[in-house]
């Protein structure tokens, strides 16, 4: 279960959001909306350990979830606007250091048959697919993910929400930030103001 | 750890051209030094190791505003910051990485421009024995400056002017010791020196680029 209390984050000298508080059961999922600038991916970035959290507390299984971050980075797969891709690297290998399954991982996102291909030939929604298979590669209860079907196709929408949904009946929780619509079903929504 | 190191080396080997570079690098900016001071022996062995220490200090910095700002480009950072590593020892790896791929080939291209600089045939195994901590050291710092120029405008620039004045005790005991075993002195106090600021440099070097890199994702 992951909860978020009385959170609020300062960038810049602006503050962002400020006594943000939600909780998410096990196989729970929350979209964030709301317009450019809203603190979206602020937000995940701070579930992830990755910004400064001012104040609150965001906590996993009751206990405060960012005091040890090499222990959170185990929980969390964080997908960001960019891909993380090494052009130079065929599909494979870039997911390769991040874990086991790779081909499993690459035949969920439709990708087995370019898994030797030089990742500098694949397509722009062809890396955000690869991006994607990342987030299968470890365990991690905790997905965060920032605009995740930006650039793909129907076919892959419709893989993606496979995952999702696999993801959630294994008791993961699911933290998306979107303008698009999602394939996840019975998500709670948090509209973040401008 | 093993698997980074191993993206690290795949990375390296897939942009062989950069490596490629710094070493070349090295070895031209050494040559350059025949044709400025002339051929003459005894000025050329005189200057030998101090002309091979800067020269391998330079080419060393050239690849280090990529060690990170690459990653911070396409996101990377973020994923490696992710890993489940702590960030120091992240910073380990991309030092030992940095050394495997810029510093070991420097130290063997070492020993033959040293020769073709007429160093005198006594000073060469103490300038390589004092090359070997030197380069490690020279990764370690070099991670450091790349860490805390992370994201900032025109960190090419600042890298070298961040680095060079940390080198600069390298460089003194790394070209004192070729020069005491010149002039038939022990190197040892010189390397000593050298191997102690490595073991100063191998825990604090990483944890101070660990800390650069966490603020650079923030």
């Amino acid at each position: 279960m992951l909860e978020v209390e009385g959170l609020a984050t300062i960038r810049g000298e602006r503050l962002v959001f400020a006594g943000l508080s939600f909780a998410l059961p096990a196989g729970g999922a929350l979209l964030l909306t709301g317009p450019n600038g809203a603190g979206k991916s602020t937000l995940l970035r701070l579930l992830a350990g990755l910004g400064r959290v001012e104040a609150g507390r965001v906590r996993w299984q009751g206990k405060d979830a960012l005091a040890d971050l090499p222990a959170h980075a185990a929980r969390v797969a964080y997908l960001g606007h960019q891909d993380a891709i090494k052009p130079g690297l065929t599909a494979a290998e870039n997911l390769r250091p991040w874990g086991g399954g790779t081909a499993a991982a690459l035949a969920a996102v439709g990708l087995a048959a370019l898994a030797e291909l030089p990742a500098r030939l694949l397509s722009a929604g062809q890396r955000r697919r690869l991006a994607l298979a990342r987030l299968l590669l470890r365990p991690a209860p905790i997905w965060l993910l920032d605009e995740p079907t930006l650039g793909l196709d129907a076919a892959s929408v419709a893989r993606f929400g496979v995952m999702l949904a696999g993801h959630r009946a294994a008791g993961g929780v699911v933290v998306a930030a979107t303008h698009l619509p999602l394939p996840l079903a019975a998500a709670a929504e948090l509209v973040l103001g401008g | 750890m093993t698997a980074l190191l191993r993206r690290e080396l795949r990375l390296a080997l897939r942009h062989g051209s950069d490596t490629l570079a710094a070493l070349l690098f090295f070895v031209l900016a050494a040559s350059l030094f025949p044709l400025a001071i002339g051929p003459a022996p005894e000025t050329l062995g005189r200057v030998a190791p101090g002309v091979v220490f800067v020269c391998a200090l330079l080419a060393a910095i050239l690849p280090l505003d990529r060690l990170f700002g690459a990653e911070l480009e396409d996101g990377s950072l973020d994923q490696l910051l992710l890993f489940g590593l702590p960030a120091p020892l992240l910073a380990l790896v991309k030092a030992g990485g940095h050394w495997l791929v810029t510093g070991l080939p420097l130290l063997l291209a070492a020993a033959p421009t040293a020769v073709m600089l007429r160093i005198a045939p006594e000073a060469l195994p103490a300038l390589l024995a004092a090359l070997l901590p030197a380069t490690l050291l020279l990764s370690l710092l070099g991670t450091v400056g790349a860490a805390v120029v992370l994201g900032a405008r025109r960190g090419g620039v600042l890298l070298p002017l961040l680095v060079l004045p940390l080198a600069t005790p390298v460089l003194i005991f790394g070209v004192g010791a070729a020069e005491a075993a010149a002039s038939g002195l022990s190197p040892r106090p010189h390397l000593l020196f050298l191997a102690a600021m490595l073991a100063a440099a191998l825990p604090l070097c990483p944890l101070a680029a660990g800390a650069a890199l966490r603020s650079a994702a923030e």
